[in-house]
């Protein structure tokens, strides 16, 4: 049976992981690699690196940052944030991405997602919606939640399926940040008019937001990032609590 | 050295990392007749079947003449897929015939809850019998797929695995191997797969 993927991010900026880490085990609290490296080693399935960073090195560095991470990893690796162009989806990939994940750019130029599925094939391509609650619907914003893009969630789901892409990841502006629980509604409405992958993000608090979102939210897999940077939970007692719920999930070590 | 034949479906950064990390040494051949000096050969690939079409008749002899010397064949993802008759996804174009039968789309409605379709993310090999590929690999084991078409369960299978039905995610047959899953995306169980092939190119 397909498991529920558990999917940390990164955040970085300049090379350096942004939200607090503090693992005592890491030499380097901030290093993307070792972070990277021990969330592997608990059984991570996939991790996302998102890079918040806003200079004109960005391409150079997030370069620097995908190589170092993928070293040593053998699981999937998506980059997002700031991949505009083509040259930038192609930089990622050719530094080790296995994934790109699109926002702002999908939405202000959706062929985009077109042009990179076919260069690369579905599977690596990720489109990413930023969606907040407006009466009964979700509306779509751009530019990391600051620009309403005048689309509803599940419209917009269908229709970056249509031109290609593999994965949605989902990201509720209401709850991120907010420890909240994910939006399993929006999740779930979503997940359901789409037949690739939904991705859930924002709003991880506890292990059992995990549980909801997987069976309330049909979510496919879920995404957390402080919860797992500040070892409030390991991905390792994440995933023990949902085997314990039903929910299928890869152990990394068989026989444990 | 190891042939990595690639004909632009997909990328091929993350298969050739996880070579070099089992001590594999590669090369990209140009032109059919530099598999003659190959001791192995793999052919990877994502997406569509119809990408296979870039590999044409002279490659296809080339490849045909190292497996008919017993030169160990690894497809991985749709590189197994040619291995087959055909595919659904492009019924016009053959593919190598190396195993019997044809490959088809994974269906959704197999139960009360439909399943997506692509197929995408870890799930467990089941094995079915003895093979080269799965020694020292866990029954159970999960692996990272992400397809939409697969082959059926026949002798050739060594492993399957489930998603609405039961299909073929490790096949060997002689020196033809088959690999649904990416092992360069499956972690210590992957590196597994392919130090496996690996000790047959000796």
């Amino acid at each position: 049976m397909l498991s529920k993927r558990i999917i940390a991010c990164l955040d970085v900026r300049n090379g350096q992981v942004v939200k607090g880490v503090n693992f005592e085990a890491l030499r380097s609290a901030g290093d993307p690699a070792e972070l990277a490296k021990r969330y592997n080693e608990e059984g991570v399935d996939e991790l996302v690196i998102l890079d918040i960073t806003a200079t004109l090195e960005r391409r150079r560095a997030l370069a620097d940052t995908i190589h170092s991470v993928a070293r040593e990893l053998f699981i999937p690796l998506a980059v997002g944030g700031g991949i505009r162009t083509e040259s930038d989806a192609a930089a990622a990939v050719e530094a080790g991405a296995d994934k790109v994940s699109l926002n702002t750019a999908a939405l202000s130029n959706p062929s985009l997602i077109t042009t990179l599925a076919g260069r690369y094939g579905s599977q690596a391509v990720i489109v990413a919606i930023d969606a907040k609650r407006e009466g009964q619907r979700f509306a779509v914003y751009s530019r990391s939640g600051q620009t309403p893009a005048l689309r509803d969630a599940v419209e917009w789901a269908r229709e970056a399926e249509a031109r290609g892409a593999g994965e949605i990841l989902l990201t509720s502006i209401d709850r991120d940040g907010t420890k909240a629980g994910f939006d399993c509604a929006l999740t779930a409405a979503v997940s359901r008019a789409v037949s690739i992958p939904v991705i859930a993000s924002g709003g991880a608090g506890g292990l059992h937001d995990f549980v909801d979102v997987f069976t309330y939210g049909a979510a496919d897999a879920a995404l957390a990032a402080s919860i797992f940077h500040y070892a409030e939970t390991s991905v390792a007692h994440l995933k023990d609590h949902l085997a314990q719920h039903g929910i299928p999930v890869r152990h990394a070590h068989p026989g444990h | 050295m190891i042939a990595l034949i690639d004909y632009k479906a997909g990328n091929l950064t993350s298969v050739r990392k996880a070579l070099a990390a089992v001590g594999a040494s590669v090369f990209t051949p140009e032109r059919p007749a530099d598999l003659e000096k190959s001791e192995g050969i793999i052919v990877p690939g994502v997406g569509h079947f119809g990408a296979t079409s870039a590999l044409d008749r002279d490659w296809i002899v080339a490849i045909l003449a190292r497996v008919e010397v017993g030169r160990p064949l690894l497809g991985i993802c749709l590189g197994m897929q040619w291995l087959y008759e055909r595919s659904d996804e492009a019924p016009e174009l053959p593919g190598l015939g190396l195993l019997d039968g044809s490959v088809h789309r994974l269906t959704s409605d197999a139960g009360d809850t439909p399943l997506k379709v692509p197929h995408v993310g870890w799930n467990s090999l089941a094995r079915r019998r003895e093979g080269i590929l799965m020694d020292g690999v866990p029954q159970g084991a999960q692996v990272y797929f992400t397809h939409s078409y697969a082959a059926p369960v026949t002798a050739d299978t060594v492993a399957s695995t489930e998603h609405g039905e039961a299909f073929a995610s490790i096949v060997e047959r002689g020196p033809v191997f088959g690999v649904q899953f990416h092992p360069e995306k499956s972690g210590q169980v992957g590196l597994q797969v392919l130090t496996n092939f690996l000790r047959l190119v000796g």
